[in-house]
C-alpha cells in the first residue's frame, strides 16, 4: 500500500490507478524532480538535529496530509520525533500520528509510551493533549491503555483534562464496543461532574455510546437545567436534544388537559377557522375520539399539574433562544415545540424567522422545521406572514419551502394577501417554482372554500399561459379542484377538451382525458369528438395517457354507446397490441367487462357502476404533514426518513414516573474541609453567576401560563427561586393541597413527602436546609442558624405564608395560634416531617419565643408584610440562586447569636425585664425602620398590663413605630414584640418611655453601627462596578492582623456578618471576601471588602457614600476581625 | 459527529480535506458534485444530501464549499453553524476566506482546524482562545519566523480554555485602549411596482471592535432601547441585564466581534430612503424592449445616499442592450444578462437616469416577467430606524479608553418588482 502510493506519488499524482483522484499540486512536480528524492530529503531533515529543519519538514508533510496526498511511507521518519522537545513540532508530529496511525499499527506503538508519560505530567493540558492524541490514534491492541487513562483522566483534578475524558469516551466506544459497561460507569461519574466544562462533552459522549441509559439522567437533571446557559454553545445542543427526549419519558404530556376541556369548538377557535375542509375535520373526528377514550381514562386523576422540573426545563432554555448560535435556537425552538404547554410554543416563533435571516443553508433548515410546526401550529407563524415572502434572489429550494409555509399560514382573512403574492409568483422566470405556486393555489383553494372559485378562474386564465409546464401544472390542479364540484364548471372543462391538441405534457393530458370520460354527461357532445382524436394518436401516446384513452372509452362506451361503440373497439384492438402489457391487460379487462357478450360473467351488469361511481375528492395535503412524529431540528426530520443513530422520540407516559428520581444527596457541607473542591466550583462560575438568576425575567410569563393551566398555587411557589427546585416541589405539592386539604391531611401529605424526600435529598438550595436540618435536631440548644442562611428560608416562610395569608385571615385563628402555625411552616425546611417538628416545637418553645423571626406577630400586619416581601422577594431570590453553589458552605455557618442588649434591668423595672436585639429582619410596615424585638421577662408576681411606648424623644427626622400596645402580661410569662425604628443612618440613641400600667420607664435603644443597614444582593461585576464609583473620600482603607482564630474564610465571614448586616457577595478568589449592603434609611450602598494575605495579615477596604458610616464600621469590623 | 471536511472550489478540485475520525474516501464527494452539476447557481445545492453510507452537509460561502461528510444523526444546523464558523475563523486570521488564502497558509488551516474539533466534537471555536493556540500571522512576524524557523504555534500553553471568561484571553495589554462601536442597519424591503412597500423591515447588527487591557467589564446603553423587537447576544452579554435593564452589559472578546443583532419591527414605519421610477417594456411584435430607471431620494433624514447601486438580472433572451446613463456607469455581461448599474452619490438636483433600448433574440418570445431591481445603498451617519447609543460605561480597569461609535444604514435585500 505504502510502496504503491508512494509510486503513485512519484508521478506527481496525476496518474493515479488505485487510488481516488488527487488534485493537482504545482509545487510537487515542478520543484523536485523525483520524488523519492523529495522524501529522502524530508527523512534528512526530520533526522537532523535542528529544530527548524525538523519544523520545514514537518509542515511540508501536514501540508501534503491536509491536500490528501499520501504521506504514509515517512512513518517511521516521523514517529521518531514524538518525544522532540520543539512544542511545534511536537504538536505537528501528532497530527501525523492521529492521522497515519491506523495504518501502522505497529509503529504507531513505539509512540505510545510518551503519551503515558504526558498522562502523568503535572501540568494539566500537557495531559489533556497526551490523552486526546492517545485516543485518537485507533489501534485496537492499546484498548486496555486507553481504557485506563480515561478512568485516571475522569477523576482528574482538572475540569479540563475531565472534558478530555468525556471527547475520548466515545472514541475508544467506536475501537472497541465491547467497552461499553465500562465506559457506562465513566460517563456516570463524569454526569456527576458539576462544571460546565465538561458537561456538554460528557452528555454527548452519553449520547453516543449508551443513549437508551436514561436512569443515568435522573441524577444530574436538575444540574444539567441549571448549568445549561453557562455551557458552551456546543454543549448546549446537545444537552437540549437529550433533556427533550428525557421529558417524554419522566413527565406528563402538559396538553392534555386542555384536549380534554376542548370539546369540540374550542379548539377551532385556537386555531383560526379554516377547519371546513374535509381532512381537518376527519382528522380532528379522529383525535376527538381519541381524547374522548383518553379523556374517560385520565378524567378520574387530578387535574394536571406541571411537573417542576418540567417547568424548571422550560424556563431555563428560555433565554437560549437569544442565542447568536442557530443550533442552539433551534434546540430549544424544538424542546418548546415539544415539551411546552400549547399556549407558550409562541414564544419561539420570533427566534425562529430571526433564524430566517440567516445564511441560506440555515434558512432551508429553518423552514423545513416551520413548514412542519406551521401545520400543528398556525397561530404562532401568522403574525411573521411577510417574512415567508419570496425575493426573487432566493435560491429556488427556499422559495419552494417558504410557499409551503405560506400555504400552511393562509386562512380566510390572509388569503386575499396571500393570493395577490402568488400571483407575482407566477410570473417568475423559474419554472420549477412556478409549478410549486400552482399546487399551492390549489391547496389554498381546497381549504379555504371561499376563494376556491376565484383560484379556479386564476388557473383556468393560466391555461393560456405560454409555457406548456405552467398549463400542465394548472390542468392537474383544476382536475384536482374540479373534482369537488364539477357540475358548474362544464365550460371549463370545455375549455381543457379543446387543450388536448396542444399540450403535450404526459400528466396533464392524462387530467384532461380523465375529466372529460368521468364528466362525460357534462359535454355529451365534445366527449367522443375527443376520444376520436385520441384514437388517432393512440399509438405515439405515453403509457399514462394510453390508459386514461382506453378508460375514456370505456366510459364513453357505458353512457354514449351509440356514438362510441366503434371508437372504443378501435381503441381496445390498438390496445390489444401495445407493447406495454399493462396496457394490454387494461384493455382486456375492460373488453371483457363492457362489452356484452354471452360469455360474459356477472360482473358486466355492475359495469356502470364500477365506472361511473362517484369519486371522492382528492386531498391536497402538505407534504410536512406528520413530519413531527421525527424530532425536530434533526436528521431525520430533514431527509423524513430516519437517519443511524436516531433516537426516536418516546410519546408522554400515561402516568409520570416517580419524580423522586431526581432528587440528588447531599454532601455534608458542615465542614467543608475540601478546600480543592470549593476552589473549583468557584471556578466554574466566577463570571456567569448572575446569569443564574436568569430566569427572573421568565417567571412571571412562567406563573401566568400557570395559572392558565390551572395550578394557581404553583405559580406563587414558581417564583420562589431559580435553583431551589425540592423547595419548590415540596412547596408547589403543599401549597396545592392546602387549597383543598384539611390542615390534617397537609400534615399526612406532608409525612409522605418527608419519606419520599428523605432518602434522596435534594440538591442545591436545599442542600444547606437539609444538612442544616440534621444539624438543628444535633444541637437544639442553638438558638439562631446562620444568617443568610436563615434568609432563605425565611424567605420561604413568606412565600408559603403569602399563599395561606388568605385562609389565614378567614380562619381567624387566635394570634398565638397562627404563629405557631407559621412556626411550623416557617422553621422546618419544607422536607421536614411535621410530626416531628411539633414534639421539638413544645421543646423549643421558649427558644422559638425568643428568636421568633417572625416580624409580624398580629394578623392584621400579615397582609402588608407579604407586599413588601413579595416586591422584594424577586432580588432576594436572586441572591439566593446565585449563591447557592459558591456560598453554601459559608452560610451554613451561624453567624453567632443575635446580639441581645438590656432595655430594663429586672431591679430597676420591678420585675420586668425587658432586652432587645436587633432581628435583622425588615420590618414589614415601612422598609426604611430598622426592625428591633424587644422581649418582656414579667418576672413579678403579679401581671403587668398594658404595656406601651410613650412619648419618643427623638432626633429630628427620626422616626419610630410602635408594637401594639400588649394588654396583660401574666406572671413568670415571656413576650416579644417588635418595633420598627428610623434611625436615620445615624448612630444617635432612640429615647422613648416604656410604660406598663403602673409605672413609666425612660428607655433607650442605641444601634451599632452595623445594624442600621440591610444586606443586598450584587453580583461580583457589580459589586467592582459600585466599588469603582465609590473612591477617594468613600473608600477607607485599613491594614490589620487577622488573629490565628480569625483566619480563613468561615471565620472572616462569620465576623463581618456578625458585626455588620451584610450579605456576602459571590467572588472567584477565595483570598478575598466582599460584602455589600445598604443602610435602612437612604439606601446608601455599603461595600466591604476584606483581602487576607500571608501571615494573617489582611486588608479592609470599605467604601459608603456616608463617611460616618464608613468610618464606624471600618472600626467595629475592625474590633470584630482582631477580638 | 462531523466525520471529515472536504474544501472545495467551484470548479469542482478539492483543495483540503482534514479527517477527525476514519479516514472517508474522497469519492464520496461524487454525489455533491453531481449535486453541484444539476444545479443552476452554486446557491441551489441542497445543503444537505444523503448518500448511502453517509450524509453531506454543505455550505457555500465566499466561493468555496465547505463539505462535511456525516454518519450519524446530528442536528443539521448544528453542522451548518459549525462550517461557517470555520469559515470566520479563516475570515478572522488570514482577512479574508478564499481559495488562494487557504492554499497559501495550508498546514496553518489544518492545525486550526484540529483544534475546533475533537473526534468530530466543536472543542475551541472562540476566536480568542484560538489564537492564543495557533497565532495569526502578521507581517512582522511572518518575516521573523523565516528568520528564526519558528511558527505561529503559540509557544506558552493555552490558558484560554481554563480563564474564567471562555471568550477573552488573559493578559491583553495595548498602549492604547479604544473600543469602537459600528452600529449597521439593513434596510429589507420589497416594492411593487407603484412603488408601494409590500414588506420592509430593518435589520441591526453592533459590530465591535474593542481593544481594551485587562479585563474591562463594559456596559453599553441606548437611548431608545424599546426600539428593539429581537435581539440575539454573543455569548459574553448578560442576558439578565438585558432583560430587567435594557443594557448591554459585557466583558467583551478581545478584537472584533459582534455583540448584537437586532430587528425593528416597524412595519409601516421604515422609512425608505430612495424611490425607483422605472419602466421596462418589451414590444409584443417586434424583438426589441425599453427600459427606463430613475432613482431619487425619498426619506434620508437630510444624509446623503452614496454607493447606490442597481442590479438588474434581465432575461435570458436578451440579446444586446444599448442604454445611457446619465450619472455613473453601467456595466453589462451577456454571459450572466447581469446589468449593474453603479450611480455613486444621489443628488437630488439632478437625478441620474439610465435608459435606452433591449434587444432580444430573433424569434424570442417576449418575456413574461420584467426583471426585479436590486437595490444597494448606503447612508453614512445615520441608523434609519432612529436608534442611538446612549452610553458607553467601562469597569473593572483604571485606565480611560477612547470610545466612538458609527452609524451606517444600508440595503440589505432591498428588491423593487417591474
Amino acid at each position: 500500500m505504502s510502496a504503491s502510493s508512494a509510486f503513485n506519488d512519484e508521478k506527481g499524482g496525476s496518474s493515479n490507478v488505485g487510488e481516488p483522484e488527487y488534485g493537482h499540486d504545482p509545487a510537487s512536480g515542478g520543484i523536485f524532480s523525483s520524488d523519492y528524492k523529495r522524501h529522502d530529503d524530508l527523512k534528512e531533515m526530520l533526522d537532523s538535529n535542528k529544530d527548524s529543519l525538523k519544523l520545514e519538514a514537518m509542515k511540508r508533510i501536514v501540508a501534503m496530509i491536509a491536500r490528501g496526498k499520501n504521506a504514509s511511507d515517512l512513518f517511521p521518519a516521523v514517529v521518531k520525533n514524538v518525544a522532540c522537545k520543539n512544542i511545534e513540532v511536537k504538536k505537528l508530529v501528532y497530527v501525523y500520528l492521529v492521522r497515519y496511525a491506523e495504518e501502522q499499527q505497529d509503529l504507531a506503538l513505539l509512540s505510545i509510551s510518551t503519551f503515558q508519560r504526558g498522562l502523568k505530567d503535572p501540568n494539566q493540558l500537557i495531559r489533556a493533549s497526551a490523552l486526546r492524541v492517545l485516543s485518537s490514534i485507533r489501534v485496537t491492541i492499546i484498548v486496555p491503555i486507553m481504557m485506563l487513562a480515561i478512568k485516571e483522566a475522569a477523576s482528574d483534578m482538572s475540569p479540563y483534562v475531565r472534558k478530555t475524558a468525556a471527547h475520548a469516551i466515545p472514541k475508544l466506544y467506536s475501537l472497541d464496543p465491547e467497552q461499553k459497561d465500562c465506559l457506562i460507569e465513566v460517563i456516570e461519574k463524569l454526569l456527576a461532574d458539576k462544571t460546565t466544562l465538561v458537561a456538554g462533552s460528557v452528555v454527548m459522549a452519553f449520547e453516543e455510546v449508551c443513549p437508551e441509559r436514561i436512569d443515568l439522567i435522573h441524577k444530574n437533571y436538575r444540574k444539567l437545567c441549571n448549568l445549561l446557559i453557562d455551557v458552551e454553545e456546543w454543549g448546549q445542543v446537545v444537552i437540549i436534544n437529550m433533556l427533550t427526549r428525557y421529558a417524554r419519558t419522566q413527565f406528563l404530556n402538559p396538553n392534555m388537559n386542555e384536549s380534554l376541556l376542548e370539546e369540540g369548538g374550542g379548539e377551532k377557535a385556537f386555531y383560526g377557522s379554516d377547519n371546513d375542509d374535509d381532512t381537518d375535520d376527519e382528522e380532528d373526528k379522529e383525535e376527538k375520539e381519541k381524547k374522548k377514550t383518553e379523556a374517560t381514562a385520565i378524567v378520574k386523576r387530578k387535574p394536571y399539574v406541571m411537573d417542576p422540573d418540567h417547568r424548571l426545563l422550560l424556563r431555563n432554555t428560555k433565554p437560549l433562544l437569544q442565542s447568536r448560535n442557530a443550533a442552539v435556537v433551534m434546540a430549544v425552538a424544538q424542546l418548546y415545540f415539544h415539551l411546552a404547554p400549547k399556549a407558550e410554543v409562541g414564544v419561539i416563533a420570533k427566534a425562529l424567522v430571526r433564524l430566517m435571516r440567516s445564511h441560506s443553508e440555515v434558512q432551508y433548515v429553518v423552514l423545513q422545521n416551520v413548514a412542519t410546526m406551521s401545520i400543528k401550529r398556525r397561530g404562532m407563524f401568522e403574525p411573521y406572514l411577510k417574512s415567508f415572502y419570496i425575493r426573487s434572489t432566493d435560491p429556488t429550494q427556499i422559495k419552494v419551502l417558504k410557499l409551503e409555509v405560506l400555504t400552511n399560514l393562509a386562512n380566510e382573512t390572509n388569503i386575499s394577501t396571500i393570493l395577490r403574492e402568488f400571483q407575482t409568483y407566477i410570473k417568475s422566470n423559474d419554472k420549477d417554482f412556478v409549478a410549486a405556486t400552482i399546487q399551492a393555489i390549489g391547496r389554498c383553494a381546497t381549504n379555504i372554500g371561499e376563494v376556491r372559485d376565484t383560484c379556479l378562474n386564476g388557473l383556468v386564465q393560466l391555461l393560456s399561459n405560454r409555457d406548456e409546464l405552467v398549463v400542465a401544472e394548472s390542468v392537474v390542479v383544476i382536475k384536482k379542484l374540479l373534482q369537488m364540484q364539477p357540475e358548474q364548471h362544464s365550460d371549463i372543462i370545455k375549455h381543457m377538451a379543446k387543450l388536448t391538441d396542444n399540450i403535450q405534457v404526459p400528466m396533464a393530458r392524462a387530467s384532461i382525458l380523465w375529466l372529460i370520460g368521468e364528466y362525460c354527461e357534462h359535454v355529451p357532445k365534445i366527449a367522443p369528438d375527443v376520444l376520436r382524436k385520441m384514437a388517432k394518436t393512440f399509438t405515439n401516446e405515453e403509457d399514462i395517457v394510453k390508459l386514461q384513452i382506453i378508460n375514456l372509452a370505456a366510459k364513453l362506451y357505458l353512457t354514449n354507446s351509440k356514438q362510441t361503440k366503434l371508437l372504443t373497439q378501435y381503441v381496445l384492438n390498438l390496445a390489444k397490441y401495445d407493447q406495454n402489457y399493462d396496457i394490454r391487460d387494461r384493455a382486456r379487462f375492460i373488453r371483457q367487462l363492457i362489452v356484452p357478450t354471452d360469455k360474459s360473467g356477472a360482473l358486466s351488469k355492475y359495469a356502470k357502476k364500477l365506472f361511473l361511481a362517484l369519486k371522492p375528492a382528492p386531498v391536497l395535503e402538505s407534504p410536512f404533514k406528520d413530519r413531527d412524529h421525527f424530532q425536530l431540528g434533526s436528521l431525520s426530520h430533514l431527509l423524513n426518513a430516519k437517519a443511524g443513530g436516531y433516537q426516536v422520540l418516546p410519546d408522554w407516559p400515561e402516568a409520570a414516573p416517580d419524580p423522586s428520581v431526581r432528587n440528588v444527596e447531599v454532601p455534608e457541607w458542615t465542614k467543608c474541609s475540601s478546600r480543592e473542591k470549593r476552589k473549583e466550583k468557584k471556578a466554574d462560575k466566577p463570571f456567569y453567576s448572575d446569569s443564574e438568576g436568569e430566569s427572573g425575567p421568565t417567571e412571571s410569563a412562567d406563573s401566568a401560563s400557570d395559572t392558565a393551566s390551572g395550578s394557581e398555587s404553583g405559580s406563587g411557589s414558581e417564583e420562589s427561586g431559580s435553583g431551589s427546585e425540592s423547595e419548590e416541589s415540596n412547596e408547589e405539592s403543599e401549597s396545592a393541597s392546602e387549597e383543598d386539604e384539611e390542615e390534617e391531611g397537609k400534615k399526612k401529605k406532608k409525612n409522605v413527602e418527608k419519606i419520599k424526600a428523605r432518602k434522596p435529598v435534594p440538591e442545591s438550595e436545599s442542600e444547606p436546609s437539609s444538612g442544616e436540618d440534621v444539624k438543628k435536631s444535633e444541637k437544639k440548644s442553638k438558638p439562631r442558624i446562620g444568617s443568610s442562611e436563615s434568609e432563605s428560608e425565611e424567605d420561604n416562610d413568606s412565600e408559603s405564608e403569602s399563599s395561606e395569608s388568605e385562609e389565614e385571615e378567614s380562619e381567624e385563628e387566635s394570634e398565638e395560634e397562627t404563629k405557631k402555625k407559621k412556626k411550623t411552616t416557617a422553621s422546618k425546611p419544607p422536607s421536614k416531617p411535621p410530626k416531628k417538628e411539633n414534639k421539638k416545637e413544645k421543646k423549643e418553645m421558649s427558644l422559638l419565643d425568643f428568636d421568633d423571626f417572625d416580624p409580624a406577630p398580629s394578623p392584621s400586619q400579615v397582609t402588608p408584610l407579604n407586599n413588601f416581601l413579595s416586591s422584594s422577594l424577586v432580588t432576594d431570590l436572586e441572591g439566593l440562586s446565585l449563591t447557592d453553589n459558591v456560598l453554601s458552605p459559608t452560610t451554613i455557618i451561624p453567624s453567632g447569636n443575635l446580639k441581645t442588649y438590656e432595655l430594663l434591668h429586672r431591679i430597676t423595672g420591678e420585675g420586668l425585664s425587658v432586652e432587645y436585639c436587633f432581628s435583622r429582619q425588615p420590618f414589614s410596615p415601612d422598609p426604611h425602620m430598622v426592625a428591633v424585638k424587644i422581649q418582656f421577662t414579667n418576672s413579678a408576681t403579679s401581671e403587668a398590663k398594658s404595656l406601651h411606648v410613650e412619648d419618643a424623644k427623638l432626633q429630628s427626622g427620626m422616626r419610630i413605630k410602635e408594637f401594639p400596645e400588649i394588654e396583660v402580661l401574666p406572671a413568670g410569662e415571656t413576650v416579644s414584640v417588635v418595633m420598627g425604628i428610623d434611625f436615620c443612618d445615624s448612630t444617635q440613641a432612640a429615647n422613648f418611655q416604656l410604660c406598663t400600667h403602673t409605672r413609666k420607664f425612660f428607655v433607650s435603644i442605641q444601634p451599632p453601627v452595623g445594624e442600621l443597614m440591610m444586606p443586598i444582593f450584587m453580583t461580583e461585576n457589580e459589586f467592582k462596578k459600585e466599588q469603582g464609583q465609590l473612591m477617594g473620600m468613600n473608600e477607607i482603607t485599613e491594614k490589620l492582623t487577622l488573629e490565628e482564630k480569625c483566619q480563613g474564610e468561615h471565620a472572616v465571614v462569620q465576623r463581618v456578618t456578625t458585626a455588620a448586616n451584610l450579605s456576602r457577595v459571590p467572588c472567584g478568589s477565595d483570598k478575598e471576601c466582599r460584602f455589600a449592603g445598604k443602610t435602612v434609611t437612604s439606601g446608601s450602598l455599603v461595600l466591604v471588602s476584606v483581602v487576607t494575605k500571608e501571615d494573617g495579615a489582611a486588608q479592609l477596604t470599605v467604601n459608603c457614600e456616608k463617611m460616618v458610616i464608613g468610618t464606624m464600621l471600618v472600626k467595629d469590623i475592625l474590633q470584630a476581625l482582631t477580638q | 459527529m462531523i466525520n471529515s471536511l472536504f474544501l472545495i472550489n467551484p470548479s469542482g478540485e478539492m483543495f483540503l480535506e482534514k479527517h477527525w475520525k476514519s479516514v472517508v474516501s474522497r469519492s464520496v464527494c461524487d454525489y455533491f458534485l453531481e449535486a453541484k452539476e444539476k444545479a443552476l447557481e452554486p446557491e441551489d445545492v441542497p445543503p444537505v444530501i444523503h448518500t448511502p453510507h453517509h450524509y453531506l452537509i454543505s455550505i457555500y460561502r465566499d466561493k468555496l464549499f465547505f463539505l462535511s461528510v456525516i454518519q450519524t444523526e446530528v442536528p443539521p444546523l448544528f453542522v451548518i453553524e459549525f462550517l461557517h464558523r470555520v469559515a470566520e475563523m479563516i475570515q478572522d486570521y488570514f482577512g479574508e476566506c478564499s481559495e488562494t488564502v487557504v492554499k497559501d497558509h495550508m498546514v496553518m488551516v489544518y492545525e486550526l482546524l484540529e483544534e475546533m474539533l475533537d473526534n468530530g466534537f466543536p472543542l475551541a471555536t472562540e476566536s480568542n482562545v484560538l489564537k492564543e493556540m495557533i497565532r495569526p500571522p502578521t507581517i512582522l512576524r511572518s518575516v521573523v519566523n523565516t528568520l528564526t524557523g519558528t511558527s505561529n504555534v503559540g509557544d506558552t500553553l493555552l490558558t484560554g480554555q481554563l480563564s474564567t471568561i471562555p471568550w477573552r484571553r488573559a493578559g491583553v495589554r495595548y498602549t492604547n485602549n479604544e473600543a469602537y462601536f459600528d452600529v449597521v442597519e439593513e434596510i429589507d424591503a420589497i416594492l411593487d411596482q407603484s412603488g408601494t412597500t409590500v414588506f420592509a423591515e430593518i435589520q441591526g447588527v453592533v459590530e465591535a471592535c474593542v481593544k481594551l487591557s485587562g479585563m474591562p467589564d463594559l456596559t453599553l446603553s441606548f437611548m431608545n432601547p424599546r426600539l428593539l423587537d429581537d435581539v440575539s447576544f454573543h455569548p459574553c452579554v448578560r442576558y439578565k441585564l438585558w432583560e430587567s435593564e435594557r443594557v448591554l452589559s459585557f466583558i467583551p472578546p478581545d478584537g472584533n466581534f459582534t455583540l448584537m443583532t437586532y430587528h425593528v419591527n416597524a412595519q409601516n414605519l421604515v422609512a425608505i430612503p430612495v424611490y425607483v421610477k422605472q419602466s421596462i417594456s418589451f414590444f409584443e411584435c417586434g424583438s426589441d424592449g425599453r427600459l427606463d430607471v430613475t432613482v431619487g431620494p425619498k426619506q434620508t433624514m437630510g444624509k446623503t445616499v452614496e454607493g447606490v447601486m442597481v442590479t438588474v438580472h434581465l432575461p435570458k433572451t436578451i440579446l444586446s442592450i444599448n442604454l445611457t446613463a446619465t450619472q455613473g456607469s453601467y456595466t453589462y455581461d451577456n454571459g450572466t444578462k447581469l446589468l449593474v448599474w453603479d450611480i455613486g452619490k444621489l443628488n437630488p438636483q439632478k437625478l441620474p437616469n439610465l435608459r435606452g433600448s433591449l434587444s432580444l433574440q430573433a424569434g424570442a418570445p417576449k418575456p413574461e416577467e420584467n426583471p426585479s431591481l436590486n437595490i444597494d445603498l448606503k447612508i453614512q451617519q445615520l441608523a434609519i430606524s432612529g436608534l442611538k447609543v446612549n452610553r458607553l460605561d467601562m469597569f473593572g480597569e483604571k485606565y480611560k479608553p477612547f470610545k466612538g461609535v458609527k452609524y451606517i444604514t444600508k440595503a440589505g435585500k432591498f428588491q423593487v418588482r417591474t
